[in-house]
C-alpha cells in the first residue's frame, strides 16, 4: 500500500473540512485533505437559507440571543457553554467569510443581508429577529465554493475521490487512516499526526431524505466499528418542508420571507401548534405538527403532505394581519431574487410555479445532530468524563459537539462547521506541532481491505440496492418523527436481519477495481446499518420526549431521569457486534449555573431548563 | 410507461469491454415526473450494477452528473422523462477522457479553472471597525449570475471550440473568473483579464452559443464571455455592466 505522510489529514471536503484544512494550513501544519467527492460536490453546498450570526445589520441582536436560541432550540439537550461558544464566533467567522470574499446580499447600508429564520429570536424569545446572512437561497453553495478557492489560493494538498474506509488505532491514540483512491481501486494509508472527521451525516438511512446519496455517514462509522462511541444518536432532525415524495429540501427562508404551511381545510395550522412563532417554530415543533395534522384528517388529498404558500396575496394578508409595515410586503420580484433555486427545484421537479400556486412538502429527514463526540476544540472524546483521544478530531455534521443537543436550529449547521472546523483546524496544527509521529503497524489497512474483498466476492442472493431499500423503509416507518418501544423493536429486529443477509448473503455484479461503485455502495450501506441501528437502541433507551426525539409511549420531557447525553460503544465482530449504551454524560449547564450564582430570581433565569413554548 | 436507455459503455478491466459500446435496458413501470438518475439508479440496482456514473445530491446543485443526454448536456438528476420520451439515450459528455461508462477524467476541466485565479484577492487593509467590507446590493448583482455555476462541466464540454482544443480553458472556467472580475471588492481582475486575453483564453471563444443553453443553472454563460471580452478590449472592468439595468 502506498504511504502519504502529512501532519493533518482531513477527511471530508466539506464546509467543515476546508475550513479546518485553511486554518490547519495557516498554523503551519502540512494538510492533506482526503474526500470521496470533488470538494465542490459536497452537501455543504446545498444548504439554502442562511448562516446566523448576530451582526445585528437590521435588527437589534445580541449573541447571547443566538446562545438562548440554541439552548431552547435543542431542547435544553444542548451544551450550554458550546452554545455560547457557538454564537459568539459565529460574528466573527461570518465577517472572515466576507473578507474572504463570500458574495453575500447586501442591506441598504451594504452591510450583509440577514433574514428571519425559525427559532431565531430577539431578547430572548421576545420576537423572530433577522439573523441569517444569506447569498440568495444558496448560502452553503457560496459557502462552499468561497472556501474551496481560498483552499485553491492556498495551496492546500486535495486528494479527490479517495474515499476513507478505515482509522488506524495505535495504543488508544489515532495514527491515520486508510483510504480506497475510486480510480484504480488501490488501497493507501494516510499516516497522519492528527485525523479530522468532517465526512457529513447519514440522513440516507431513510426513505425520504433531503440528504445526497453520498451521505451514508462514513466516517462515524468507521469511529464507532474502531471503539469510539457515537453520542445522541438518537436525535435525528426531519425538516418539516421537503418537496412531497422527493424530499428535496425547501429552505426555511420561504417561512422567514413570510411563507405559511396550510392544511386541506386552508387553515394556517401552525398558528395553533406556536401561537408566537408561527411557522417558523423550531424544526421538530412543525415536522411533529404536520404528522399530528395528516393524523386528523387535514393533509392536502389525504396524502400526507401540506401546502406551502409564499404567494405575494398570501403573505401579504397575514402580514396585514399581523400588522406588519407596508414596507414589508412582498411581490413576485421579491421572490424571483430572494428564493430563484426554490423556484427552479418547483417548477423542474413538480411543474409547480410557487409564485402562483402552492407547493406540496411533507417532512424529509435531514440533519444527524448526534455523531462522533468531541469538545468545543473538535477533539474526539471518547467518554463521559470528556477524556480526549490523542489525534482525533472532528467537526460539522458527523460531530456532535453538542450545540444542537435534541434539535438543531435552521442555519447552525452553517455556524457548527465555520465555528468548529476553523477551532478545530488551529487546534490540530497545534496538536501537529508538538507531537511525534505515531509508528503504523506492520498490518495498517490489512483488515479493511479483507473486508473489501468479502463484499467483493459475495455468492449470496441479496443485491445492496434492494437491503438499502428496506433499511430505509423501516427507518421511516418505526425510527421517525413518531417513535414507540414496539415500532422500536419492529425497527431493531428488520436491521438485525438486513444485516445478517449483509454478511452472509450479499452480491454484486461489478468485481472490478477501476471506479468500482457497486462495490463502494455496498460498503456504504453496511456503514448505514450500523449507524440506523445505533439510532434505534437509543432512541427505545431512552424513555422520554425531548426534541425530535418523539417516544408517543413517553410523551414528556422528563429532565430528572433524561437530562443526559447518551453514549453508545459497539464491541465484538461488524457482522455480529453487541452495543453498550450509557446515559451519564452530563449536560452543560454553565450557563444557568451562572445565573443562580449571580442570584437571579428563578422566573428571570433564561438558561433553566424549561418547557419550550413558541 | 415503458422506456428503453440505450447508454454508451466502457470498462477498461472488462475483456471485450474495453472499446466503448451500446447497450440497452427496457424499464418499465417508469413515471413520467421521474429523473433520469432514478431510472439510471434502477437499472444499477435491478439490473446491472456494473453501470458507473457519478452522482451526489440528486437535485441539481452538486455538479456531479452531468451527461449527455439524447445528445443535450444535462445533470441526469435534473432532467425527467416526460421531456425525453420513450428512448432516452446516455452518453458521457464530450471531450474529456472516459475512464468507465458515464465516468470521465474531471482533471483536465478542474486545472483550467485553477489557470484563471478563482480566488477573491484583496490584500487592503480590513476596516478597522473589524466588520465587512461594504458593497452596494447593485454591485453585488454585476456577477450574482456568474456565482450560480456548480463545475458541473455541461457548458464546457458542449463547446466546439473546446472539443477542437482541449488547451482552451473554456467557459467554466471564464464563467469562474468573470465571477470575481466584476466583484467591485476583488483586486486581481486585471491578472485574469491578462491571463484570459492569452492565446487558450477567451479569444477562442467563437460564439457558437452551446454553453449557454447546456447550463443547468441557467447562468448567461455566452454573455458573461461577452463581457470579459469587452473588458479585455477596453482594458477595464470598469463599466462593463451596466448597474442601471439591474436591480
Amino acid at each position: 500500500m502506498q504511504i502519504h505522510k502529512h501532519d493533518v489529514i482531513i477527511i471530508g471536503a466539506g464546509g467543515a473540512g476546508l475550513m479546518a484544512a485553511l486554518y490547519a494550513s495557516k498554523g503551519g501544519a502540512d494538510v492533506a485533505v482526503v474526500s470521496k467527492l470533488y470538494p465542490t460536490r459536497s452537501h455543504t453546498g446545498t444548504a439554502q437559507g442562511g448562516i446566523g450570526a448576530a451582526l445585528g445589520n437590521l435588527d437589534e441582536d445580541k449573541p447571547i440571543y443566538h446562545t438562548y436560541d440554541t439552548v431552547k432550540g435543542g431542547d435544553y439537550l444542548t451544551d450550554q457553554h458550546a452554545a455560547k461558544i457557538l454564537a459568539e464566533n459565529a460574528v466573527e467567522a461570518v465577517i472572515e467569510l466576507e473578507h474572504m470574499g463570500l458574495p453575500f446580499d447586501r442591506t441598504s447600508e451594504k452591510r450583509i443581508s440577514q433574514r428571519r429564520f425559525g427559532g431565531h429570536t430577539r431578547n430572548f424569545g421576545e420576537e423572530l429577529v433577522r439573523r441569517a446572512c444569506h447569498a440568495a437561497d444558496r448560502t452553503g453553495h457560496m459557502i462552499l465554493q468561497t472556501l474551496y478557492q481560498q483552499c485553491i489560493k492556498n495551496e492546500v494538498n486535495f486528494f479527490d475521490e479517495f474515499q476513507v474506509v478505515d482509522m488506524i488505532v495505535v495504543d488508544g491514540a489515532v495514527a491515520g487512516v486508510v483510504a480506497i483512491e475510486l480510480g484504480t481501486g488501490e488501497f493507501h494509508i494516510f499516516h497522519g499526526k492528527a485525523s479530522f472527521f468532517a465526512s457529513g451525516g447519514w440522513g440516507r438511512c431513510w426513505s425520504v431524505t433531503s440528504n445526497a446519496h453520498s451521505l451514508t455517514g462514513d466516517g462515524a462509522a468507521i469511529a464507532l466499528r474502531r471503539g469510539l462511541p457515537l453520542q445522541d444518536m438518537e436525535f435525528f432532525q426531519f425538516h418539516p418542508t421537503g418537496i412531497y415524495r422527493m424530499g428535496i429540501l425547501i429552505t426555511e427562508g420561504v417561512r422567514g420571507e413570510g411563507g405559511v404551511l396550510i392544511n386541506s381545510v386552508g387553515e394556517r395550522f401552525m398558528e395553533r401548534y406556536a401561537p408566537s412563532a408561527k411557522d417558523l417554530a423550531s424544526r421538530d415543533v412543525v415536522s411533529r405538527a404536520i404528522y399530528l395534522e395528516t393524523r386528523a384528517g387535514r393533509s392536502i388529498k389525504n396524502r400526507g403532505y401540506m401546502h406551502l404558500d409564499v404567494r405575494p396575496q398570501t403573505v401579504n394578508r397575514y402580514f396585514a394581519e399581523e400588522g406588519r409595515d407596508q414596507k414589508d410586503f412582498i411581490d413576485d420580484e421579491t421572490i424571483e431574487r430572494k428564493l430563484p433555486d426554490i423556484l427552479d427545484f418547483c417548477r423542474t421537479y413538480l411543474g409547480v410555479d410557487p409564485v402562483k400556486e402552492p407547493m406540496p412538502v411533507q417532512p424529509t429527514a435531514h440533519y444527524a445532530m448526534g455523531g462522533i463526540p468531541t469538545n468545543i476544540d473538535a477533539e474526539v472524546v471518547i467518554d463521559a468524563a470528556g477524556t480526549v483521544m490523542p489525534g482525533a478530531y472532528a467537526a460539522g455534521e458527523t460531530a456532535c459537539v453538542s450545540v444542537h443537543g435534541a434539535n438543531r436550529l435552521g442555519t447552525n449547521s452553517l455556524v457548527d462547521l465555520v465555528v468548529f472546523g476553523r477551532r478545530g483546524g488551529m487546534k490540530a496544527a497545534e496538536f501537529a506541532r508538538g507531537s511525534d509521529w505515531a509508528p503504523l503497524p506492520s498490518d495498517a489497512g490489512a483488515e479493511i481491505e479483507a473486508e473489501f474483498e468479502r463484499i467483493r466476492n459475495g455468492s449470496g442472493k441479496s443485491r445492496p440496492g434492494e437491503l438499502r431499500q428496506l433499511m430505509q423503509a423501516t427507518m421511516m416507518d418505526n425510527v421517525g418523527v413518531f417513535r414507540t418501544e414496539a415500532t422500536l423493536l419492529q425497527g431493531i429486529d428488520d436491521l438485525a436481519e438486513l444485516r445478517e443477509r449483509f454478511y452472509k448473503d450479499l452480491h454484486i455484479d461489478d468485481k472490478s477495481r477501476i471506479f468500482n461503485t457497486d462495490l463502494m455502495e455496498a460498503w456504504e450501506l453496511g456503514c448505514l446499518l450500523d449507524l440506523a441501528d445505533v439510532t434505534a437502541r437509543t432512541a427505545i433507551e431512552r424513555k422520554e420526549s425531548r426534541g425530535a426525539h418523539s417516544r408517543e409511549d413517553f410523551k414528556k420531557r422528563d429532565d430528572e431521569n433524561w437530562l443526559a447525553h447518551s453514549l453508545i460503544y459497539q464491541k465484538g465482530e461488524w457482522s455480529d457486534p453487541a452495543y453498550d449504551a450509557h446515559f451519564d454524560k452530563q449536560v452543560d449547564l454553565s450557563l444557568w449555573a451562572e445565573e443562580i450564582e449571580a442570584g437571579v430570581p428563578e422566573e428571570q433565569q433564561k438558561f433553566r431548563p424549561v418547557e419550550r413554548v413558541y | 410507461m415503458d422506456v428503453t436507455f440505450r447508454i454508451r459503455r466502457q470498462n477498461p478491466e472488462a475483456p471485450g469491454k474495453e472499446k466503448p459500446y451500446w447497450q440497452e435496458f427496457a424499464l418499465p413501470d417508469v413515471d413520467p415526473t421521474d429523473r433520469v438518475l432514478e431510472m439510471l439508479h434502477r437499472i444499477k440496482w435491478e439490473q446491472d450494477g456494473t453501470l458507473s456514473l457519478r452522482r451526489s445530491c440528486a437535485h441539481g446543485v452538486c455538479g456531479s452528473d452531468a451527461m449527455r443526454i439524447n445528445g443535450v448536456n444535462r445533470l441526469a438528476c435534473k432532467i425527467l422523462i416526460r421531456d425525453l420520451g420513450e428512448k432516452i439515450q446516455v452518453e458521457p459528455i464530450l471531450g474529456l477522457p472516459v475512464i468507465k461508462d458515464l465516468i470521465v477524467d474531471m482533471e483536465p476541466f478542474f486545472d483550467h479553472y485553477k489557470r484563471v485565479m478563482p480566488y477573491f484577492v484583496n490584500d487592503d487593509s480590513l476596516p478597522e471597525d473589524g466588520r465587512e467590507r461594504l458593497q452596494t446590493q447593485g454591485d453585488r448583482q454585476q456577477f450574482d449570475d456568474t456565482t450560480k455555476c456548480i463545475l458541473c462541466a455541461c457548458c464546457t464540454t458542449a463547446c466546439p471550440s473546446f472539443w477542437a482544443n482541449g488547451q482552451y480553458v473554456g467557459p467554466a472556467a471564464i464563467v469562474g473568473a468573470h465571477r470575481f472580475i466584476f466583484d467591485t471588492r476583488d483586486r486581481a481582475g486585471q491578472e485574469r483579464l491578462d491571463i484570459l486575453s492569452e492565446p487558450n483564453g477567451v479569444w477562442r471563444c467563437r460564439t457558437i452559443f452551446n454553453c449557454t443553453p447546456a447550463c443547468p443553472r441557467d447562468i448567461e454563460v455566452t454573455k458573461a464571455i461577452g463581457e470579459v471580452k469587452l473588458a479585455i478590449r477596453k482594458g477595464t472592468n470598469v463599466g462593463i455592466i451596466e448597474t442601471d439595468a439591474i436591480h
